[in-house]
């Protein structure tokens, strides 16, 4: 499963979703990625992200059916969260549930790897002194 | 033919715009797009592409009804 959201990030859900079915997976690895409070050496107010929805998860769902292809494991879920993300809370949650934990790993770290890459998500970073870039651009 | 042309983040900042409709001439490329929108080299050059929501090559042709996505460097998770 894929998502984009515009809400908070619900872990502890996704988690129970990771575990549904999959009695047989004895290593679970998960990733979760959140607003710092501090980027290139400035304070942080909050994190934007725009998203080219439909493409996103198009690309979100590419990624994970690779990963489901080239690793053995049970079940990949992905979200990524866009809008306004206050500092602390979560913009992305991977989970990843296997049978063995170095499969387990090995797709987890490809998912986020790959989702950084490839998906059509931009980072606005929000400072403290009012000031923003997006991240890795010059505009 | 006409094209919908998607664009994001700090490009849709300084062009002003996030979604435009084009006239084109029937044979035109997706790398003509950069002269008809008038864009900058340095603004052009680090943009990936996407038509009907698949990366594609710069010079990909383009056909009436595309939806094309100028991609500035993306920064998800």
């Amino acid at each position: 499963m894929v998502r984009l959201t515009i809400q908070s990030i619900d872990s502890k859900s996704l988690h129970q979703e990771l575990l549904k079915d999959t009695e047989n997976c004895g290593g679970n690895v998960i990733f979760e990625g959140r607003v710092r409070n501090v980027s290139h050496g400035k304070p942080v107010a909050a994190l934007s992200y725009e998203c080219y929805e439909p493409m996103a998860l198009k690309i979100m769902e590419n990624i994970r059916q690779e990963a489901l292809k080239k690793w053995k494991v049970e079940n990949i879920i992905a979200v990524h969260r866009h809008g306004d993300i206050p500092l602390g809370e979560t913009t992305v949650w991977i989970g990843v549930a296997s049978a063995h934990r170095a499969e387990a790993f090995e797709a987890c770290r490809f998912m986020i790897d790959e989702i950084k890459a490839k998906v059509p998500i931009w980072k606005k970073e929000n400072y403290t002194d009012g000031t923003y870039v997006w991240a890795h651009q010059s505009c | 033919m006409r094209i919908r042309v998607l664009l994001f983040a700090g490009l849709r900042e300084k062009t002003g715009t996030g979604e435009m409709i084009l006239e084109l001439p029937d044979g035109c490329r997706l790398s003509d797009l950069q002269g008809r929108l008038g864009l900058e080299k340095q603004t052009w050059s680090p943009l990936a592409f996407a038509v009907n929501q698949s990366y594609v090559p710069s010079d990909t042709p383009l056909k009436d009804g595309d939806e094309v996505a100028l991609i500035p460097p993306v920064a998800g998770g």
